[in-house]
Order: structure tokens, then sequence, then C-alpha cells
């Protein structure tokens, strides 16, 4: 039998971007231990619907932990106090009997919220759009060591490609900067050699759509790290740093010429 | 056609300029606790080593001037990120906890202004002649004097210890953190040269809280 819990959760309310918003108390009884998160929310949900209050809007979409759709700030830290989990994979076996739960959205300018704790991430769409990509087209599936690739390179560009696009880092940033997820969308080209080509071009685009967004800067806390649900690791930002730099002092873009 | 992004113009640009003055800074910070240890060899070598350096004359001023740019635009640069950073999250947390930072990481916006306001007071109490900053008589030769006597004040050097424990903090988190911002660390190394940064960090702080504690406790006098 399993067990079940008692809540009490102050969610965050708001009915669009104008609303200034509220927190909402709900007491939620009969709460499994073997839900997740997200489950415990439509609990609340089918409970809200059933009083015809309006049910508390919240993104979500594989509830497998790869699409990066759901996150929110659970008691101070996003995705919750579990290390290397989005939200859909947090049970709620982490919580207590009683416990007072207080669910937040993302905050950062750059991603309003839309309502209650959807927020609007198309700033990372945007970062993307500006450069994350490699222009030429790859074809079909090579044969393998055509293109020879160091293993470690190969492992280190997985370990950044791995990062779903949820928002964590910023979320936990104190300064709700986008560094971390900008530089592992720029590692996981730069370490290959099909990244190679645009590698300065792109960090010099990208870095200038992230300060563009309105996202902060980087004060090197590593609170982004610790909060990554995929564990996307600071070295990547060193590198972003590097390539930056490298970029703007040494390569030449496209616009850069002697005047005439 | 776009106007050429320059480096000044991006975050990361910017913390670059926060990160190469924290250099300079950090450089003078290690010297002029070198250059104030000497008051431990007696009043001789400090005043003959304050001569020296007056003595330099042009060059004096070049570094003088160095120094007073990397301040200005490390302040500068401060106030423009945190300003920026303030921005990015208008609307803060109910409850937010923090994992991995530490409390120097997370009063560097409020230990640096500290510092500046310090840095102010230093130079008006050692540097600029006749500021009245305590019950003796300020000499321009004497530096070893100067030092006695103003550490000799309990509130002066009370000051003086409160400031190098934020410039402790500043440091602590700074000296590391210049090289992430310039891409310089590495997994390979980075635990080892965080370790070295900090502990150069805690030496100055330790070389700079000795002279006031040694005038209180009537070692230099």
């Amino acid at each position: 039998m399993a067990k079940t819990m008692k809540l009490t959760l102050n969610i965050w309310r708001q009915k669009g971007g104008t609303d200034p918003g509220r927190f909402e108390r709900h007491e939620l009884s009969d709460v499994s231990e073997h839900m997740s998160f997200l489950e415990m929310l439509d609990v609340l949900n089918e409970k809200l619907l059933a009083e015809g209050k309006d049910p508390v809007a919240f993104d979500h979409d594989c509830r497998e932990g790869i699409c990066g759709m759901c996150g929110m700030v659970i008691n101070g830290r996003p995705h919750g106090p579990q290390e290397a989990t989005t939200t859909c994979q947090l049970h709620m076996r982490q919580f207590h009997d009683g416990d007072e739960i207080t669910i937040e959205p993302w905050r950062a300018t750059a991603f309003p919220v839309i309502k209650d704790l959807v927020v609007n991430r198309g700033a990372f769409d945007r970062i993307i759009q500006a450069g994350g990509y490699i222009s030429v087209r790859t074809g079909a599936a090579r044969d393998a060591n055509e293109i020879p690739v160091p293993k470690p390179d190969a492992d280190l560009a997985m370990d950044a490609a791995q990062c779903i696009g949820c928002g964590a880092c910023v979320a936990a940033c104190p300064n709700a900067s986008a560094n971390l997820f900008v530089a592992a969308k720029l590692a996981h080209l730069s370490l290959l050699p099909q990244g190679q080509p645009e590698r300065y071009d792109r960090v010099r685009k990208m870095v200038a759509q992230m300060d563009a967004e309105g996202f902060g800067h980087c004060t090197n806390h590593y609170e982004c790290m610790a909060a990554c649900p995929k564990e996307i690791d600071v070295e990547f930002i060193a590198k972003m740093n590097r390539d930056m730099l490298k970029a703007m002092v040494g390569e030449r873009d496209e616009v850069a010429s002697r005047k005439k | 056609m776009q106007k050429a992004l320059t480096l000044y113009d991006t975050t990361i640009g910017k913390k670059a300029v926060l990160a190469v003055t924290g250099i300079v800074l950090f450089g003078f910070v290690i010297a002029h606790m070198l250059g104030n240890l000497q008051v431990f060899l007696g009043p001789e070598q400090l005043n003959g080593y304050a001569k020296k350096l007056h003595d330099l004359g042009p060059l004096l001023w070049a570094a003088r001037g160095v120094l007073l740019l990397s301040v200005i635009a490390h302040i500068v640069v401060a106030i423009q990120l945190v300003s920026r950073s303030t921005a990015a999250r208008a609307v803060g947390y109910r409850l937010q906890k923090s994992a991995i930072t530490s409390y120097a990481a997370r009063t560097m916006k409020i230990s640096g202004p500290l510092l500046a306001l310090f840095i102010v007071y230093h130079l008006a109490h050692f540097t600029a002649p006749g500021v009245p900053m305590g019950s003796y008589e300020h000499s321009r030769t004497d530096v070893y004097a100067n030092v006695v006597s103003a550490f000799s004040i309990p509130w002066v050097s009370g000051v003086y210890i409160v400031a190098q424990l934020l410039l402790g903090f500043h440091l602590y988190h700074g000296a590391w953190s210049l090289l992430q911002t310039l891409g310089l660390s590495h997994p390979r190394y980075d635990g080892k040269l965080r370790t070295v940064a900090q502990t150069i960090a805690m030496v100055v702080v330790f070389g700079n809280l000795s002279m006031p504690i040694a005038v209180l406790a009537g070692v230099v006098k």
C-alpha cells in the first residue's frame, strides 16, 4: 500500500502578462508517494475543475525527462530538490506528509509569464535561430570513421548535446543568465568537425542574441550547473568565453574590413 | 550593413574587462602588501622604500594612471553589468535556495562598493595631506610614524581590519572566477588553480591584517 500524504501548496497564479499575479494556497490530501510532481498537479487540477475553478496552467509534454517542456521552481529550486531530475521525473516520495510546497514559474524578464507556471521561452529559440546550427547539408549518415572524431571530443559533444533547453539554468542563476544554455548549444557543434567552419561566427551571433534577449551576465556562481537536469558542466561556459574572446580579437567576421 | 559587434558591447566582453582590470588590481594589492610589510623591518626600511617610490617620478605617475584607469573601468563595467542583471530578473522569487554558490560570490556587489569607499578613505587618510584623520600630526616623510600613530587609534584599525576581510571575500571569488571568465579554466587543472588563487588571496588578507594588529598589540611601535 503506497503511503499517502497531505500537502499545502502555495502556487503562483497569473492570468497573463499584464496581470501582476499572486500566490494561491491549496490543500491537497491523499497524494500518493508514487505520483510524479506533475501527476500531483493533475490531481489538483481535477479537483479545481470539479469545483468549477480555473486549473493551474503548467508546461509539460513527454513526461519522460527528455523534452525540456516542464519546469517550475519548487521550494526555491528549479525542478525541485532532486539532482539531475526534471519536474516530471520528480516523485512525491521526495516530500513528506504535511509539507508546504511553494511553486513558482521561472523568473526572468526574458521569459515572460504566459499563464500561471507557463513561461515563454521563445528567447531560447531565437538564440538558436541566430546561429545554433550548421548551414551546410550533412547528407545521409556517413560511413563510420569517414570523418575521424577523437573519442573524448565525441563524448564531450554528447554531454553538451544533452541540453534539453528547459531553462532551469536561467531560473537558478542569480543574474537570470543564459550562459549555460548558450555554452552547451555552442559546444555540441564546436567540438565536432562539422561545426568548425562557422565556429567563431556562431559564437558572436548567439552571444549577441543572448544579450539582446535581456539575459543577465555570468558571475560564476555555478548555480546553473547544480540545477541542470542534464548536469551540463560550466566548463562549456569557459569554452564559450574562450571562443568569444578569440572571435572578437583574432577572427575576421563578415563585416570586419579595412575602411576604404 | 550592420555595425561590427565590438567585444565591449557584449556581456562576455564586459566581464573580460572586469577580469583583466581585476588582474591589474590584484597585482597592485600584492605589491602594496609587500611594500607595506616592510613596516616590520623598521622605520629606516619603510621610509626609505617610500622615498624610493616617490623618486620614481613619472614612472610612479604612469603606474598610478594605469591603476586609476583600471579602477574606473572595473567600477563602470560592474555597475553596467549589475544593473543589467537586476533588469534581467525584474520579478523575483518568493523562495530561492542556492545550491553551490559561495558567500563570497553572492556578496561581490556589496563588498565591491564598500571597498571603493574604503579606498577613498584610505587615500584620504595616508596620501592626501591635511585631511584630519586622528589626533596626530600626519607627516609627509615619516611613513612609519604615520602607520603607528594611525593604527594606535582602535577605530581606525577597526576600519582597516573590516575592509581587509571584505577584500578577502572579494579576492577569494575574483581570483579564480576571472580564470573562468577569460576562458582559462579547464577541468584538468581547475581545482588546483582555484586553490592557488584563493591561497594568494588569503595571504594578501592576512599580510594586510598583520599590520594594524601588530600596532594594536604593541609589536610595532
